[in-house]
Formats: C-alpha cells, sequence, structure tokens
C-alpha cells in the first residue's frame, strides 16, 4: 500500500531534483518522522540517487565544529557544488524535546547551493539520528553530492560515523585539553584528517605538535608521511591521518582541508574502500527494509490465519508465556 | 511529548531578530519548549528576517518565536512576516515574546500575531499556546 500514487512521486521526485528547498525540508521530515510517504518518496530516493560524498565531523564539544562546516560548505558553494549539513544533537530520553543549537554560528547569507538541517537523535545510538543515512541520501536526490555531517561529539558517536561517512575529520583545538583524551579514546585512529582548530589563538602551534608527536607514536606509523603512503617495500598504499591547523573563524587552512579530504578520496576510489563502504551501507539498508517487511508480513499473516488471536487469548488467561507465545506464533507462520 | 497531530513532534524555530542582545528571554524559552517534548532550533542572535526564513525553510519549522526586547517588535515583526511568506511559509505559526508595548500588540494583532508573550509570561500559557495553534498537516 502507498500513501502517494505515482503522479504525486513523479512531482515530488521532480521538485526535489530541481533543488526545491520546501519539497526537501517536508521530505526530511516524513523521513525522519517514519511517515508511510517517507517511505514511498525514499523507494524512489534510492532507486534513483547515488550515494553522495559524506564527510563526517567529530570532536569535543565546543572545538568549533558547527563553525566550521558552514565555512566549508561555504568553499564548495564557491566552486559552485551543492552542499548539504547535517547537524546532529541529542534529544531529551525524558521528554523527547531537545535543543539543536548548531545553527548559532553560521553566519554565513542564505545561499541556494548549501542546506543546512538540524536534526535530533531521537533514540539513535551513538551520536547519530536513526534516520541519517536515509536522509544523507535524500540530499543527494536533491543534487546535494557533498554531505557534511556533525556529529553530537561524545562517546561513541566517532565509531558510528563511519558506517555513514567516507572520511571523518577529528576537530580540536587549543586548550581544550583533549590530545591525551582522544588517545584515550582511539579518536585518532578513526580519523581521516585531525583539524587543529582556531589557528588563530596561542597555543595551536603546540597542540598541533602534540598531536603530530602522538601519532607518530602510533603502531605502524613508523616510516609514514601525513597523507597518502604509495605502495613499497611490500605494503600497500595506505593513508596517514594529516594534522592541519585551520581557523574556521576566518577560514584559513579551508582549502587546504578540502585538498586533503579529496586527496582521501581519490586514493579510497582507488584501493576500492570508497565503493565497499557504498556496499556495506546498501547492505545495511537492504536487511534493515528486509527485516521491517517481513515483520509487517508476518504479522499480517498471523492475524489473518487467527493465530496471533489465539495465542494471545492464551497468554491473558495465563496458559502460555510470552517466550513460549511468540515461538508459537513464529512456529505457525509457513516460510516457503 | 509534544506531537502534531500527525504525531509527529512540534519544531520551533526562535531566535532574535535586529540588533537586540538580550538574550536570557529568548534561552528561557527555548529551554522550556524543549522540555515540553519541542524540538527547538536555536538560531541565535541578530538574525536578518531573510536569515530567519531560510532558516525555518530548511528546519521544516511548525513554529518560529521571536523574542524582541529593542523596541522595535512592530516593524521587524512586519518584515519577518513578510520575510516568511515570500518563502511561501504563511502556514508558520509566528509568536513574539519580549518588550511589547500595549500600542504595538494591536498593530501585531493586524498582522495576524496573536501569540504575544512580554514579561513575567507563564511558560505554561506559551506552551499551551503553541500546542492549541500549531498547523496541522502540511502538505509536501
Ligand atoms: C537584563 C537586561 C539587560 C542586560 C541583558 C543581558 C542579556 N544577555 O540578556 C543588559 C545589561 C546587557 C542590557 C542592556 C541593554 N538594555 Co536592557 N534590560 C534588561 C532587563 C532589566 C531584563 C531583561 C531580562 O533579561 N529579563 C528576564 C527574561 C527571562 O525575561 P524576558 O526577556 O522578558 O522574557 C520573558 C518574556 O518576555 C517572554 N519572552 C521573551 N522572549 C520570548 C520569545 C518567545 C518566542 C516567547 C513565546 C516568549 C518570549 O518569555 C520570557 C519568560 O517569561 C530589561 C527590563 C525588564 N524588566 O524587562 C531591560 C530592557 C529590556 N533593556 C532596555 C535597554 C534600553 C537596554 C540598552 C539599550 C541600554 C540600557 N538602557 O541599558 C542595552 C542594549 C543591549 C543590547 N545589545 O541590545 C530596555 C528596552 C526598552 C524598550 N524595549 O523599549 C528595557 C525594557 C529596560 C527599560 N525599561 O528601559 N539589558
Ligand atoms: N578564536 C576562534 N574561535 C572559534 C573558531 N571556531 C570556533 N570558535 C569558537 O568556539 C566556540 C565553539 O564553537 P562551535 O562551533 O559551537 O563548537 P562545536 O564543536 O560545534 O561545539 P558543540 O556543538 O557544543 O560540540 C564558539 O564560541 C566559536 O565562536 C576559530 O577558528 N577561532
Ligand atoms: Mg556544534
Amino acid at each position: 500500500m502507498s500513501a502517494m500514487d505515482a503522479a504525486q512521486l513523479d512531482e515530488a521526485m521532480t521538485r526535489l531534483a530541481a533543488g526545491g528547498t520546501r519539497v526537501l525540508s517536508r521530505a526530511v521530515s516524513l523521513v525522519e518522522n517514519g511517515e508511510p510517504r517517507g517511505l514511498d518518496l525514499l523507494e524512489r530516493v534510492y532507486a534513483t540517487a547515488p550515494h553522495p560524498w559524506v564527510i563526517g565531523f567529530t570532536g569535543v564539544g565546543g572545538a568549533g565544529k558547527s563553525t566550521l562546516l558552514p565555512r566549508m560548505a561555504a568553499h564548495f558553494a564557491a566552486r559552485g557544488e551543492y552542499v548539504a549539513i547535517l547537524a546532529v544533537d541529542p534529544s531529551s530520553p525524558i521528554t523527547g524535546g531537545a535543543v539543536l543549537g548548531d545553527r548559532i554560528r553560521s553566519t554565513e547569507a542564505p545561499d541556494e547551493r548549501i542546506y543546512f538541517r538540524s536534526l535530533a537523535t531521537r533514540g539513535g545510538t551513538g551520536g547519530l539520528a536513526t534516520c541519517i543515512a536515509d536522509v544523507v541520501r535524500l540530499m543527494s536526490a536533491a543534487g546535494r553530492r557533498i554531505v557534511l555531517v556533525e556529529t553530537v561529539g561524545a562517546g561513541q558517536s566517532e565509531v558510528a560515523i563511519r558506517d555513514v561517512a567516507h572520511a571523518t575529520v577529528v576537530v580540536t583545538a587549543p586548550g581544550l585539553g583533549d590530545e591525551v583524551q582522544a588517545m584515550k579514546a582511539g579518536i585518532l585512529e578513526i580519523g581521516t584528517v585531525l583539524a587543529v582548530n582556531k589557528a588563530d589563538l596561542p597555543g595551536a602551534d603546540e597542540a598541533a605538535n602534540t598531536l603530530q608527536h602522538v601519532m607518530a607514536l602510533a603502531p605502524g606509523a613508523g616510516h609514514m608521511t601525513e597523507g597518502l603512503n604509495e605502495a613499497r617495500d611490500g605494503h600497500p598504499a595506505r593513508w596517514f591521518p594529516p594534522v592541519l591547523k585551520v581557523c574556521a573563524r576566518s577560514g584559513a587552512g579551508m582549502e587546504a582541508l578540502i585538498a586533503r579530504l579529496e586527496e582521501h578520496r581519490a586514493f579510497q576510489e582507488r584501493s576500492g574502500e570508497y565503493a565497499r563502504r557504498n556496499l556495506a551501507r546498501d547492505r545495511a539498508r537492504m536487511d534493515e527494509r528486509l527485516r521491517s517487511l517481513l515483520m509487517e508480513r508476518a504479522l499480517a499473516r498471523a492475524r489473518a490465519t487467527g493465530v496471533w488471536q489465539t495465542v494471545e487469548r492464551r497468554l491473558q488467561a495465563g496458559e502460555t508465556d510470552p517466550m513460549r507465545a511468540a515461538r508459537e506464533i513464529a512456529d505457525a507462520i509457513p516460510i516457503q | 511529548m509534544s506531537e502534531t497531530t500527525a504525531g509527529r513532534p512540534i519544531r520551533v524555530v526562535v531566535t532574535k531578530v535586529g540588533l537586540d542582545g538580550h538574550d536570557r528571554g529568548v534561552k528561557v524559552i527555548a529551554q522550556a519548549l524543549r522540555d515540553a517534548g519541542m524540538e527547538v532550533v536555536y538560531a541565535g542572535l541578530r538574525r536578518t528576517p531573510e536569515e530567519i526564513a531560510r532558516i525555518v525553510l530548511e528546519e521544516d519549522a511548525d513554529v518560529l518565536g521571536l523574542s524582541i526586547l529593542s523596541g522595535a517588535v512592530v516593524p521587524l515583526t512586519r518584515r519577518t512576516r513578510e520575510a516568511l511568506d515570500a518563502q511561501g511559509l504563511e502556514d508558520v505559526l509566528l509568536v513574539v515574546g519580549g518588550i511589547v508595548p500595549v500600542e504595538s500588540r494591536t498593530e501585531l494583532d493586524k498582522l495576524g500575531v496573536k501569540g504575544i508573550f512580554g514579561p513575567g509570561s507563564s511558560l505554561a500559557e506559551i506552551i499551551g499556546y503553541i500546542r492549541d495553534n500549531v498547523p496541522k498537516e502540511r502538505a509536501l
């Protein structure tokens, strides 16, 4: 059963592809809310839109992520690229409410080429919203082939971001004293680039030097240079995370950061890693969709045959227990 | 949870327009609405009406809350309403708080702004007003 007919879907997809902001905003909400119309749209989106290039940003609070993303987006936009920024903040587990405050930092004038959306985690684990992969793909259907994602930046988000991003920028800043913390959390291992933000502040050089020293001590770091290391001595080509000083406030270092990320992307494309990640995402999405389709069908079947009602009555009467009841229903549903 | 009839959390953008640095009230409101189960995009200070309209559009907000203590509440609200309308956001519920002199209330009323909350407004009243007046189902 579809919530939208083919003509409505055609129209929505056309408006999306034409860059309509309103239709994109509404589509994000439909997807986020798990509405039937959102699912209808997603079927079209996945059928037509390629994976966009996804760059994740993580790092402790106050490092400057929310300042950096719009600045980077503006640099991409200046080259004529269409970009999306997705900024995730936590929902309160008790009220479900959230304050989404990442837009405060964006002082760029409105620009059609940049779409900024704040998302609440709504129970998603690892500091990301559950719907993030779908929203990312939706951005591509709207012609935005570069997606920058700001995670909540605490706890496991560093790991979860790997499931959606091709590259991860770990953002830090002088005075936050998180170099050691980062080492403990293993955060450096997942970074594509380590960005020391607030290069305008004293202490930026020291922070960058400390990070470089920490990196040089990492296992296998010997003889590697920052960035791409071509295959040699029996080792395949490898990427060694460069440490870059940037200033989100002034934009200094932004082109260098983008250049590093592009270099990394080219390396991933050459090595097949880029395609592997995309495939892993497609597989995970396929399984998730399969699970919900099978569940829907199985439950409908169990209700139509009356098995569900019979077992549920016995549960009410105290004649069975929840574990046995579930098994009884599952066993009664034929799987050809 | 504060949900619309469609069963999703109410999304609100709260911000300040013009050169007005009084930000205590807007922060109190942002937290109160969050505690009422709404998703609140806090967009900070010194926004232009055009920026605000773009933010409301991108965030698919049901409600825009303006906090104005500068004395220019009528012109700033009018310009913001116009900027929203220019983006096709006529259905967004506009509520205004801060310093709103009595004469200004009738002016705002003419602009279709009914939700006006000055100093000492109860948070329960504000939350109730938003819940009761949030737009219902919206088209794609
Ligand atoms: C604290 C204060 C300041 C602080 C601000 C600190 C800060 N970061 O916010 C400082 C000292 C910096 C300051 C400076 C100035 N201030 Co002053 N300030 C005040 C004061 C005393 C209290 C404001 C306050 O914080 N109240 C507490 C909060 C919680 O209440 P609130 O903002 O009213 O919010 C409530 C409601 O209004 C409503 N609400 C507010 N916003 C929103 C939004 C939505 C969506 C909703 C639904 C509801 C809502 O709900 C809130 C909770 O009930 C007021 C006088 C007063 N009693 O209001 C003057 C006042 C606002 N300031 C005034 C003036 C003139 C100034 C200055 C220009 C110079 C001066 N004379 O001091 C500067 C300008 C600063 C600037 N850059 O804009 C005037 C404004 C005159 C006018 N509008 O006609 C006032 C009214 C004082 C007066 N009687 O003259 N000020
Ligand atoms: N001096 C200086 N300050 C900066 C720079 N970039 C960001 N800041 C400031 O650092 C503070 C935090 O910036 P945000 O962008 O909100 O940091 P964040 O990492 O997004 O923080 P969370 O969302 O709380 O995790 C703000 O006061 C910014 O203005 C910079 O390049 N130089
Ligand atoms: Mg942030």
